[in-house]
């Protein structure tokens, strides 16, 4: 029910949630949980469910399968009005004909919250978001950002038990991205509110999330904190989405004692990894751009040819076309090691970075 | 190993989905199809029963009657000559403004469109008055005509007054849609003919011209529709061979029962929806004239001998289209105006008439229309949010039959308003429904909800889901989130609509006098007519219709200041 007064953060479950649209399911067989006051992220690319789930979670759609638990209580068949929710819609969904102040105040109001307080209320989370003293504008008289931070403050001010964030940030340009969420961080912290977020920006989720979730075609693929996810994806999916990596074909030469030994290409590698695996057996080793280090020298590792390079400030970055092999991507600056279209060059691999992964034949 | 490209469908709108419909939302449809059934499939349905069907059963003879019968025929190709002689001249009017508003940028450009539309307020019965006055018999300019180069000209006449007072009416709505379609033309459609070689009439002919075609015919098959369908116009200028009047007097003055009617009606329904049909086809294809929206053409400036041809005959159109209006204003203040070119003594009087003397006509509008205004608006939110979010079965089926009346002509609709409601007894009072002031309200909002349906669509249409599904996240239920969130939204929308449903309905002739059975109750429109049956009381319909184009231009005005620029409004 809903309550005036301040309200703990809620830990969410989510148990095998399914829902289809017509043929296609667009969630499927679903479980995660949420801690309190954790911030969790849904990541994907468009079209894994990611938005689904969190209207799910939000009330908004109702799952076909699986239920939705706040605090252990089912709540899947609760109406939004009846969840004490925040939410923030992708495209903010301000009410037009109503002032900031309005906008903000609205959830109060539903929640019969006496005027006054109201009014302290909507002042404070106002200050909070930074937007003190727009209390009388309308949507349409904001920018992007300060719009974005009114539907932060409408979402804030009823002291949710859970906030949901619909990708919050697509619709600003990248400085301000950057800025908005360092203060989404820091209020969230603040507040300790339990947080559901969904984005497909990898290093939004990254930045952010205490854990966060790879979902694909509705499923869930992986779930972990950034750096388990990052430094140990347990599939090529999540390696590819987060931070992007080069697969290399490769076949088992020797395992045990936590470690494999594969040949690529006229590369062999001793690689960490657990469990047994046959020799003769093929796989994908899996190489972040970042642990590809090219040397002008032939000191041992992938030959290749530079097909054409992207300087990107930081970094430069480069296709490079591996002999009898794929096309990887690779950085490096090294000013010893020119990178430039045609040129040859020889990739060594950091064995300790790298990840296997089984391949079909 | 790419993921997998899934195609998911947008996240569903609607919460609750505990059951596949909403009770509450089948509640008001049940309760809107109700309304909607009664006040227009009903009486439709009666007018095609009473066409086919008579005491021993289905039959086709009374529709083939109609084919055999001299005088219906006749009445036929008269309608036809009326409504295709009312499309050429209106666009004979339309077209050289429309080209010149849609081609060329110039000062006082807005005061020039704002003055060619003027002759939108005046209904074609109440210009017909003024036209008689103007080129009728004994019309000023009739008069002046013979006097100077002796030929005897009478211009509204008969089925030539027909074809004047709606062409005269009418022919701003061609002017408007020609003049948008030619200013949304992608410039870059005419560069490419230019390009390739098309210059001049060529291009004009092979390009520009079929780029408007589809907007042109939207216009002019409305005229030709109206024209064709009318039934006030001809009764003002005493045509009785048309398909209107031959309908009206079969119903009332043969036999309510009388098949004739009925058949006849049949044909005009047959008519209207015929083109209706070929409006919808050809306007499939407009969507070519906007390929690339928001690319409007600059507009060139008034230069050159063609544009000021233009801008002369422009303003000779303008002239034109005040003269029905001169005609009703100086009619209306006059003492006597005969064989003279205007009149040779003025006063106030028939105004006192009819605002002091028998002030009914003006009230009973005034309670008509503002009483079917309120109920087509509280309708056509309920079906324009059905229509949107309804959780019922078939929510297109609703407003599908609340437009079907604007196509029905509203002889059509006044007949099977008869027929259905005289047989009603109202409870306790033991009398027919038609005797009761109420059927006109009840009239007027079967014919006037399209327009109000679609401007509430309209407005309906610009409210993003995820506005109600905030609501609904912040706490509010369903009700509170569609009286805080989505009626403000709708509000400005459905005010304009109610304002355009007060006004068209104000100037109702055609079903109204259908349903007159007692002078006391009639209405401003059937005022009119009544006054205008004598010589003597054509001031007073003059000055009743003044007040009735007051009314319809102050409308008018407040439609488009609160609905924005959208507003159609067709009489």
């Amino acid at each position: 029910m809903l309550t005036a007064g301040r309200v703990q953060a809620v830990e969410v479950e989510l148990d095998r949630l399914t829902k289809r649209f017509g043929e296609t399911a667009a969630v499927y067989g679903l479980s995660l949980s949420v801690g309190r006051g954790e911030f969790f992220t849904l990541l994907g690319p468009s079209g894994c469910g990611k938005t689904t789930t969190l209207r799910m979670v939000a009330g908004l759609v109702e799952p076909d399968e699986g239920r939705v638990l706040f605090d252990g209580r089912d709540v899947t068949r609760l109406p939004p009005w009846d969840r004490n929710l925040g939410m923030v819609f992708q495209n903010y969904a301000l009410w037009p004909h109503m002032t900031v102040f309005d906008n903000v105040a609205f959830g109060l109001v539903e929640r019969r919250v006496p005027r006054h307080e109201i009014r302290r209320r909507v002042g404070e989370v106002l200050e909070k978001v930074g937007l003190a003293g727009l209390e009388g504008r309308f949507p349409s008289q904001l920018s992007g950002g300060q719009q974005q931070r009114v539907a932060l403050a409408r979402a804030l001010v009823v002291r949710p038990a859970l906030l949901l964030l619909d990708e919050p940030f697509s619709n600003l340009d990248a400085k301000l991205r950057v800025q908005m969420r360092a203060e989404l961080s820091r209020l969230q912290r603040e507040l300790g509110i339990t947080t559901l977020y969904v984005t497909h920006d990898q290093e939004e989720a990254l930045v952010l999330s205490d854990r966060l979730a790879v979902l694909e075609s509705g499923r869930l693929v992986q779930a972990g904190s950034p750096r388990d996810l990052y430094e140990n994806p347990r599939e090529v999916f999540v390696a590819d989405f987060l931070g992007g990596a080069n697969l290399l074909p490769g076949v088992v030469v020797r395992s045990g004692s936590g470690e494999v030994e594969i040949q690529v290409g006229p590369v062999r590698l001793a690689v960490p990894a657990e469990g047994e695996a046959a020799p003769g057996q093929p796989v994908w080793v899996s190489v972040r751009p970042e642990h590809l280090v090219p040397s002008a020298e032939e000191a041992g590792g992938l030959r290749g040819t530079v097909l054409s390079t992207d300087y990107l400030g930081w970094t430069l970055q480069a296709e490079v076309a591996v002999a009898d092999g794929p096309r990887v991507q690779v950085r490096g600056l090294d000013p010893a090691v020119p990178l430039r279209p045609g040129q040859a060059v020889s990739l060594r691999i950091r064995p300790e970075k790298v990840r296997v992964f089984p391949r079909r034949g | 190993m790419d993921p997998q490209a899934v195609t998911v469908p947008r996240p569903a709108a609607a919460w609750r989905p505990r059951w596949r419909y909403d009770p509450a939302h089948l509640l008001l449809y049940g309760a809107l199809l109700l309304v909607v059934g009664v006040l227009v499939v009903l009486p439709l349905a009666s007018v095609l029963r009473g066409a086919f069907v008579d005491a021993h059963g289905f039959t086709v003879a009374h529709v083939a009657r109609f084919f055999y019968t001299p005088l219906y025929l006749e009445s036929l190709r008269n309608s036809l000559y009326a409504g295709l002689g009312a499309t050429a001249l209106a666009s004979l009017l339309a077209l050289p403004p429309a080209f010149l508003v849609g081609r060329y940028r110039f000062r006082g450009q807005a005061v020039l469109v704002t003055w060619l539309t003027v002759p939108l307020v005046i209904p074609p019965f109440v210009g017909a008055i003024g036209l008689n006055q103007a080129l009728g018999r004994a019309g000023a300019l009739t008069l002046l005509l013979e006097d100077l180069l002796g030929v005897s000209f009478v211009a509204a006449e008969g089925l030539r007054g027909v074809i004047l007072a709606h062409a005269l009416h009418y022919f701003p709505f061609i002017l408007l849609t020609v003049a948008n379609a030619l200013a949304n033309v992608d410039p870059s459609l005419e560069e490419a003919a230019k390009v390739a070689g098309a210059r001049g009439p060529r291009l004009l002919w092979r390009v520009t011209l079929p780029l408007v075609a589809p907007a042109y015919a939207a216009g002019a098959i409305l005229v030709f529709v109206r024209a064709t369908d009318d039934l006030g116009t001809p009764l003002i200028l005493n045509v009785k061979n048309m398909l209107g009047p031959q309908a009206y007097f079969r119903v009332t003055t043969i036999a309510r029962e009388d098949p004739d009617g009925y058949a006849i009606s049949l044909v005009m329904l047959a008519l209207a929806l015929g083109a209706v049909v070929v409006a919808t086809r050809l306007g499939g294809r407009r969507e070519v004239t906007t390929l690339q929206t928001g690319a409007h053409g600059a507009g060139r400036p008034l230069r050159g001998w063609a544009a000021w041809a233009l801008l002369g005959l422009s303003v000779l159109v303008g002239l034109l289209g005040l003269l029905p209006h001169a005609g009703v204003v100086l009619m209306s203040v006059s003492r006597v105006w005969s064989l003279t070119y205007l009149p040779t003594g003025y006063t106030l009087d028939h105004y006192a008439e009819i605002l002091f003397r028998a002030p009914q006509f003006v009230l009973n509008t005034l309670l008509y229309s503002a009483t079917a205004a309120l109920v087509a608006v509280v309708v056509a939110v309920g079906i324009a949010y059905l229509q949107f979010r309804g959780r019922v079965p078939a929510p297109g089926l609703l407003d599908f039959a609340a437009t079907a009346p604007m196509a029905v002509p509203g002889v059509v609709l006044g007949i099977g308003f008869l027929r259905v409601f005289d047989r009603w007894t109202v409870p306790w009072l033991g009398v027919s429904l038609t005797s009761l002031w109420l059927i006109f309200p009840m009239l007027y909002v079967a014919r006037r909800l399209p327009y109000a349906v679609r401007a509430a669509s309209a407005a309906m249409s610009q409210v993003h889901p995820t506005l109600e599904e905030a609501a609904a996240v912040c706490g509010a239920r369903r009700w509170r989130t569609f009286r805080r969130v989505v009626l403000p939204l709708v509000a400005g929308g459905a005010v304009a609509a109610g304002v355009l449903v007060f006004v068209t309905a104000a100037v109702e002739f055609s079903a109204t006098v259908l349903l007159i059975s007692r002078v006391e109750q009639s209405p401003l429109s059937y005022g009119i007519y009544l006054y205008a049956q004598s010589p003597r009381g054509r001031g007073a319909a003059a000055a009743l219709g003044t007040v009735a184009v007051m009314l319809v231009a102050l409308g008018t005005y407040l439609a488009n200041r609160l609905g924005g620029r959208r507003s159609g409004l067709a009489l």
